[in-house]
Formats: C-alpha cells, sequence, structure tokens
C-alpha cells in the first residue's frame, strides 16, 4: 500500500510540477509574498498525515478520530489522510501532493514530521503546516507551529494509581527512543508513584522500534522476570503488551488509547487522547486568518493549568480504591491551579537536583530540564 | 529465574518462529530453491494465522491458516522461479514486497482485534527439572510441536526416499531425470512446504508470542531466518541452534536494560544482524560452500534439469 501511495504522489508531484512549469510562463508572477500573512484562510482541504495505521488502537488511531472530528464540524472542507507515512521526505512528497488537491492547512502529526513540515512551510507560505509534539528550536516561521498537551500531567496521576497498586514496589517502563516527550513521561510517572509510594522503583525498557511487537514482548517479559507487577509504556501500537500483562496476572497502565477490554483483568488506569477539540481551536483560528502571530505560531502547549489538556484520564479498572480515586482527583486540582508534577525537590538519577525544594517550574522549564531521568528510574539512557 | 535462566527461556521463546521459517527455507534451499522472500511469508503466515484465529476462536485452526497463507505466497514464488525462470533472489524480494502491500491492506481489519491465544503450558514433571525446565517446558504449544518437527524433518530429508529426491533435485537433477521422476514438481512441493513452514513461523510470531497484528510486524526477522538456513547449511538440528542463537540475541537488550546494566542499547540491537554477518564471513573463509550446487546456479534462473 505505501508503495503504491508513493507511486501516487509521485505521478501527482510530476503532474503538479509540470503544470506549474506551464502556468509560470504564462502568467506573469505579482505578488508572491503577499500570502503569508493570512496562510490557510482559503483553504478547501485539511491534510492529516500519521506516521502509522489509523487503526493501531494508539497515536495515530486518536490523531486519526481528532481528523474525523473536523470532517463533522467542518462538512465543507475535504479531509484528506495519509496513514504509514514515514518520517523523511516522502512526508515532504505526501504533504505537496496534499497541498496540490487544494489542502492549505496541514496537520503533521507524528514527532519525527517536524523536518518535512519545516520544508513544506518554507516552500509554501500560503499553507499553515502545524506539528504534533515536536519542538522548533529558534525562530519560527510565520506559517509553522507546533503544539501538544502536556502528556506529563495524567501520566502523574495514573503513577499515583500505579504506586499505590505495586505489592512489589516495583514497575515497569517500556518505551521507544529517548525523546523528550518520553523522559518527562517516564519521570512524571516515578515522581506520581513515589508521591504515595517512597520505596518505588521503575525498571525502563527501550526497544528502539515504535511498534515492533516482538520486541515489545521481549521487554515485558523481561521486566515480569525482574518482579514488575506493574507495567506501563510509551509505544505506537500498546496491545501486545497490555495483553501479556493481562495474562501474567500484572497490572496495566495504558497510554495513547483506553485499552481496558484488552486487560479485562488488571487494568488499572492510563490516559488517552482527545484531540478534537484543540483541532478544532487551531482550524478555527487558521479560517479566521488569525494564525500567524496566534499562539500557534509557536511552540503551543496545553496543560490543566492553561486550558484543557489532550491527554486525558482513562477510565478506572476495578481494583482501584475510592480512596486512590480521591487522592488522585485532589492532586489532579493541586496541579491545576498551584501545584506541578515536578515540584521540586526533584533529583536525577545521578543524585543532582532538577528542580529545587520549593520550586513549581512551568511547562517550558519542565519541557527543557527533562533531559535525565529522575531518582527512582531504573535504566540508563540509551547511548549512540 | 537468573539471568542465564531468562535468556535462554527467552531465545526458544524468541527463536521459534525464526526456527520454523528457517526449517522450510531450508527445505527449500536443499531443493535448489532460495526464498529471499521468507520474511513475505511470515508475514502472510502473521495476518492469516491472526485473522483465521480470530474468526475461528482457536489458534490451532490459525496456525492452519498461516501455513496456507505462507504456501500460498511460495507457489507464487516456485511457479516464477521453477516455470518462468526467473531470477530467483529478485523474485523472492518482488514476493516480499507483494506481501507487504497485501497484509497491509487486509491485515487494517485485524489491527483492533483480539484473539484466544496460545497460552504458556508448563509440561508437567519436565518443568520441574531445574534451568532446563524453565527454559524448554514452560513455553506455548507451538514450542513443543517444533521440538518434535526437528528430528521429524530431518528424518524426512536424510532418511526418507521423499527426501532423497528433494536433495537430488538440489544437487543433481539430472539423477532425478534419469530415475524418471519430476524434478520441477519436487522443487515446488519443497518451496510450497517451506513457505508454509515459514507461514507457521509469522502465525506462532503472531499468536504464541505477541498475540496480536500490525502491518510489517515480522521487522526482518524473515531475513535472519535465511541468514540461520544458510549458515546452519540447511540440517535442521543446526537450524535449532541458530534459531535460539539469534532469539538469545534479541533477548538480551532487554534483559540488560532491566537490571540497569550501563550498555549501547543501540549497538545492542543491531547485535542480531551484526551476528549474521559475522557467521557468513567465518563460514566464506572456511572456503568449502555447503551450498547444494544447484544453488551456485542460482544467477542463471532457477535450478536446471
Amino acid at each position: 500500500m505505501r508503495q503504491r501511495r508513493r507511486a501516487r504522489a509521485g505521478v501527482v508531484a510530476t503532474l503538479t510540477a509540470a503544470v506549474m512549469a506551464v502556468l509560470a510562463t504564462a502568467i506573469p508572477v505579482t505578488s508572491a509574498g503577499a500570502a503569508t500573512e493570512t496562510c490557510g484562510k482559503d483553504t478547501k482541504a485539511i491534510g492529516f498525515i500519521f506516521v502509522g495505521p489509523k487503526n493501531d488502537y494508539g497515536y495515530n488511531q486518536a490523531a486519526y478520530e481528532g481528523a474525523m472530528a473536523l470532517k463533522k464540524e467542518y462538512p465543507k472542507l475535504k479531509i484528506l489522510t495519509a496513514e504509514n507515512v514515514p518520517e523523511n521526505d516522502d512526508a515532504t512528497r505526501v504533504m505537496e501532493s496534499m497541498i496540490s488537491k487544494g489542502a492549505k492547512i496541514i496537520f503533521a502529526t507524528s514527532y519525527g514530521h517536524l523536518d518535512p513540515a519545516e520544508k513544506v512551510a518554507k516552500a509554501n507560505p500560503d499553507v499553515c503546516v502545524v506539528q504534533q509534539g515536536n519542538f522548533i528550536k529558534g525562530g519560527i516561521a510565520p506559517n509553522l507551529g507546533t503544539y501538544f498537551g502536556t502528556v506529563y500531567e495524567p501520566v502523574y496521576l495514573a503513577g499515583i494509581a500505579a504506586g499505590e497498586s505495586t505489592k512489589s514496589d516495583k514497575l515497569g517502563y517500556v518505551y521507544a527512543f529517548p525523546i523528550p516527550q518520553t523522559i518527562s513521561n517516564i519521570n512524571a510517572f516515578t515522581l506520581g508513584a513515589q508521591s504515595v509510594n517512597p520505596d518505588v522503583k521503575v525498571y525502563t525498557v527501550a526497544t528502539s522500534n515504535w511498534c515492533d511487537p516482538s520486541k515489545q514482548a521481549d521487554a515485558a517479559n523481561s521486566l515480569i522476570g525482574q518482579g514488575v507487577d506493574v507495567i506501563t509504556q510509551h509505544q505506537d501500537c500498546t496491545s501486545t503488551i497490555t495483553k501479556i500483562a493481562n495474562d501474567k496476572g500484572v497490572g496495566v497502565v495504558g497510554y495513547h488509547a483506553d485499552a481496558s477490554s484488552l486487560a479485562p483483568k488488571t487494568w488499572i488506569t492510563g490516559s488517552e487522547w482527545d484531540w478534537a477539540p484543540l483541532y478544532s481551536d487551531i482550524v478555527k483560528t487558521i479560517l479566521a486568518g488569525d494564525f500567524t502571530g496566534s499562539q500557534f505560531n509557536d511552540n503551543y502547549r496545553v496543560g490543566y493549568k492553561t486550558g484543557t489538556n489532550p491527554f486525558v484520564q482513562s477510565k478506572y479498572g476495578k481494583s482501584v480504591s475510592a480512596d486512590t480515586k480521591a487522592l488522585i482527583a485532589e492532586k489532579l486540582q493541586e496541579i491545576s491551579t498551584t501545584g506541578s508534577p515536578f515540584a521540586g525537590p526533584v533529583k536525577t538519577q545521578s543524585g543532582g537536583t532538577m528542580f529545587p525544594a520549593g520550586d513549581v517550574p512551568d511547562y517550558a522549564a519542565i519541557e527543557a530540564a527533562n533531559t535525565v531521568f529522575v531518582a527512582g528510574v531504573v535504566g540508563d539512557l540509551p547511548k549512540s | 529465574m537468573s539471568f542465564g535462566t531468562e535468556l535462554m527461556a527467552g531465545a526458544v521463546l524468541g527463536g521459534t518462529p525464526i526456527l520454523y521459517a528457517a526449517l522450510g527455507e531450508s527445505i527449500s534451499e536443499r531443493a535448489g530453491v532460495i526464498n529471499l522472500g521468507t520474511e513475505g511469508n511470515m508475514l502472510m503466515g502473521a495476518l492469516a494465522g491472526y485473522a483465521v484465529t480470530a474468526e475461528s476462536g482457536n489458534p490451532w485452526i490459525g496456525l492452519a491458516g498461516a501455513a496456507l497463507g505462507g504456501a500460498l505466497l511460495a507457489s507464487v514464488h516456485g511457479s516464477f522461479v521453477l516455470w518462468r525462470r526467473t531470477n530467483q533472489l529478485a523474485t523472492g524480494l518482488v514476493v516480499l514486497f507483494l506481501a507487504l502491500g497485501l497484509t497491509s491492506l487486509f491485515g487494517v481489519n485485524y489491527v483492533q482485534s483480539t484473539i484466544n491465544a496460545f497460552q504458556t503450558i508448563d509440561v508437567p514433571l519436565l518443568s520441574d527439572i531445574p534451568v532446563l525446565g524453565d527454559v524448554l517446558f514452560e513455553q506455548t504449544a507451538p514450542v513443543y510441536v517444533s521440538y518434535a518437527l526437528v528430528p521429524l524433518l530431518w528424518l524426512l530429508l536424510f532418511r526418507s526416499r521423499p527426501g532423497l529426491y528433494l536433495r537430488a533435485a538440489g544437487e543433481r537433477a539430472q539423477v532425478l531425470t534419469t530415475y524418471g521422476r519430476p524434478v520441477r514438481l519436487v522443487q515446488m512441493l519443497a518451496v510450497v512446504g517451506g513457505g508454509a513452514l515459514a507461514g507457521i513461523g509469522g502465525g506462532v510470531l503472531a499468536t504464541a508470542y505477541t498475540n496480536a497484528w500490525f502491518e510489517n510486524m515480522v521487522q526482518g526477522r524473515g531475513f535472519v531466518a535465511v541468514a540461520v538456513a544458510v549458515f546452519a547449511a540447511r540440517s535442521p538440528f543446526k537450524v535449532m541452534a541458530g534459531a535460539y542463537l539469534f532469539g538469545g540475541a534479541f533477548a538480551l537488550s532487554p534483559l540488560l536494560q532491566v537490571r540497569g546494566v550501563d550498555i549501547n542499547q543501540f549497538a545492542l540491537d543491531a547485535l542480531p544482524y551484526v551476528l549474521v554477518i559475522v557467521v557468513l564471513v567465518v563460514i566464506g573463509r572456511r572456503g568449502t560452500s555447503p551450498a547444494p550446487e544447484g544453488l551456485q546456479e542460482v544467477f542463471e534462473g532457477g535450478a536446471s534439469e
């Protein structure tokens, strides 16, 4: 399918190039840069690219569902979607082909889609390109932005449930790559668990892959072999680990989607996406012609303190007590107002200070500081 | 369990899908046909195994479906290579891409299905043996089947008349012709049978290991299986050892990570593939190629009659 799509994109690109060459010679170019201020305003379509399949029970599915919600909200706009778009120049081609079909709003939804997104934004000043989850360092073009939720906030709350649930004081975390988002999740999960159970250790395994079920199985088995009795993960496809944990009687904290049906026996809680409100806000801003200079023309992060976090708590499993639920509700209130999952003192794995006592860091400070694990995490960040 | 025990148990668990596929490739190569599309056969098997299990509720029926899926794809390879005389290596790769496309297209509907997967069965008495019991006898049913399959295939290849024909087709096709046996038919059966085994390997991956179907979930293990078949000289017992070696190489990284061992993880992840190259270099150095003679004509397009 990927092959075919690539071939089709190639044909479209060639045709587009040919048409543009004819137009360029036929029509004198008048005001090339004038469109920059109002990217995306007169769009006929909205393009979405996903790194994986749209029904992966995880990250890509959540983004796809967000796209479908836009379809309902804007029936006149075409929603173009492309699955399995690799994080390389193929992504550039797919986005260009969407633009040639009339899309002036592009959502590039994977972390590694940032480079292609930047290229497309630069080449098409009349197109608004927003990227999900990455962080642009330095100057941001007037038609570009990144957006994300403060994912680690619900993960911190789930960590509380995990810390209450564990009997061995050993939690397991399977992740793909040591990107900042993942590191802050692992740290927040650890801090949440420690807040109710200071002895807790979080054992980590990196799979170097967003979806290799065999490696996930190996990782889960290794963790269970160490006596881990609650497992969570940061992978694109989540069913393998969820099912293995359920089969072996190990607690499951979900990520990306509500997978409680896959772990009826051991589901604790989790975090899942609800992108629709944020996607809707972004599109509304663009259609009003207000994108440039707006909060979305930036590295936009929304959390409990600043608005509606697109990452929400999943439902609780039957093992979670009313006391734990009440405690989590209380903590949610706290980090939505005066507190933070990373409220100091937070020590790093090597004994340094991440945040001193009394410090309540803001979102930017948290994102900047999460390059190392906190104390209580077992496992090293992969070295290259 | 100790580190060593866990590593060996992980090697058997992760090595079994590779074992099935490498046994299949061995049969095919013994008959003189390389199938580089083994990865594709495994993908077909993984999807067919998962889908049929999801529909029927029985993983054994699922594995039958996996065998059928692998066999069907292999018959495409066999038809082209044996009757159209296409290049074996190129055809194998084309067939792989065909499988990638087909499985991602038809697999979409099964990503969210749940299945009644194979569960771990502790063999009475045997699983109580120290170390060995934990490693060999606390596994799933398809693993136990593979223990029996290896000696059976050895008997078939080296102690039976059909095995003799099969090897003759790969070594000295003329002999087989002299005896009035249809060379291409024998080769075709070997290719299809090998594909069925690779399909089962994929099915095991989906129904007894990961309990999931995802697009491209085999992730290169089919190529590892081809390498195992080559360096194990297409001999079932050596193939078994080779498959477990690679199963162990895949299992090593998470086992070290959960112990907080300071490792270069990217190097460890590359280990199985580095191992393939090292082993091939060492074998190449020995000078004598253990390949069936028919395989040495691979670039002329198929084994000759």
